[in-house]
């Protein structure tokens, strides 16, 4: 129950820096849905979470889904939700835009546009990564 | 021939043999994650376009729609719904899916 | 998966009694669901009830308990987004209950 899992957050445990790769295309696998619950679940334990979205991942992030047609969740709304669950560092990667044609202006939230070398820095310095 | 590929484009190389081995005048329909090929800007538009030359290229709408990605379709893609699905499918005598 | 008749409707529940197709949700639904939970309805529960159909209309999920706490004293103040006052109107955990009678998925982050 998160009512549970709400109890056990604040304790004194050791803030590590987890970060969550998102490499998926939303909706043709389960991987992107995924993904993000696990994060939404990990926010009840207060880390330093980073989301991080390239290659196809960054398909998850675009603006205006319209998902009726194939009867599945508009997950996509729920992206802006983690503002609300203290997830605040969305980092999406400028060669995996670029390479889709894509701009910040087409995602549904506010993220940091990284160069490769940046991102492979962040990447570096966390203590997990997991990937998806 | 109809030809169905359901693999985004970045992701896997089953639309580059689908195009490599369909022969002209032959339908390839994209379908899933598939339809971000069919999208302005991206690196496969070039091979789409390069394509529609020999091939007809289509695209299922639902799976545009719930990608965000109706408005970016290139020119020249033939969006078609679950019915003109099942029309491409009974217009043809056989089809590959490139899974 | 169980059924369940409300008001000459049958509805679907899954094993925990939350209702399986969140657009069967009415108002005598919430209310057999709330029976069900042994909460009585006041216009304080229907507005927490409401806030969180908003919610989930909003973002497409049931949110966790702080989540919420934050969300409602955001918009209707302080004095109705505290743990204090979300448990008395729903003492097994607004999370559990409320989602629950609001017809809304269990919260993601539920184990």
């Amino acid at each position: 129950m998160s009512d549970m899992m709400d109890d056990m957050e604040g304790g004194e445990g050791v803030v590590k820096k987890f970060m969550f790769v998102n490499r998926k295309a939303p909706h043709g696998t389960i991987y992107a849905l995924e993904g993000l619950e696990v994060v939404l679940v990990s926010a009840a334990f207060d880390q330093d979470v980073s989301m991080v979205f390239a290659d196809d991942g960054v398909y998850e992030l675009i603006k205006g889904m319209n998902t009726k047609g194939i009867e599945v969740k508009d997950f996509s709304k729920t992206y802006r939700a983690l503002d609300g669950y203290d997830i605040e560092k969305l980092y999406v990667e400028k060669a995996s835009m670029d390479a889709r044609g894509l701009t910040e202006a087409d995602l549904i939230v506010d993220v940091t546009v990284l160069d490769s070398a940046e991102m492979a820095n962040l990447m570096a310095e966390q203590d997990v990564v997991i990937s998806y | 021939m109809l030809h169905i590929v359901n693999k985004s484009a970045t992701e896997r190389n089953s639309l580059e043999s689908c195009l490599r081995m369909a022969t002209k005048g032959s339908a390839v329909l994209l379908i899933e994650d598939a339809v971000y090929a069919a999208t302005k800007g991206g690196v496969a538009a070039a091979q789409i376009q390069a394509a529609m030359a020999d091939l007809q290229i289509y695209a299922l709408g639902p799976d545009l729609d719930a990608r965000g990605m109706s408005a970016r379709v290139l020119d020249g893609v033939k969006v078609v719904d679950y019915g003109g699905f099942v029309d491409l499918v009974t217009e043809t005598n056989a089809c590959q899916s490139w899974l | 998966m169980p059924m369940v008749e409300v008001a000459g409707k049958s509805f679907e529940v899954d094993e925990e009694g939350y209702l399986t197709n969140l657009a069967d949700w009415n108002q005598d639904i919430a209310g057999y669901l709330a029976q069900e939970e042994k909460v009585e309805m006041t216009d304080s529960h229907w507005e927490v009830v409401n806030f969180l159909r908003e919610y989930y209309d909003e973002y497409q999920i049931a949110p966790a308990v702080r989540v919420l706490t934050k969300a409602i004293s955001k918009k209707l103040g302080a004095d109705k987004g505290n743990n204090k006052y979300l448990y008395e109107l729903f003492p097994y955990g607004p999370a559990k209950q409320a989602c629950k009678i609001a017809g809304l998925p269990k919260p993601t982050g539920c184990i």
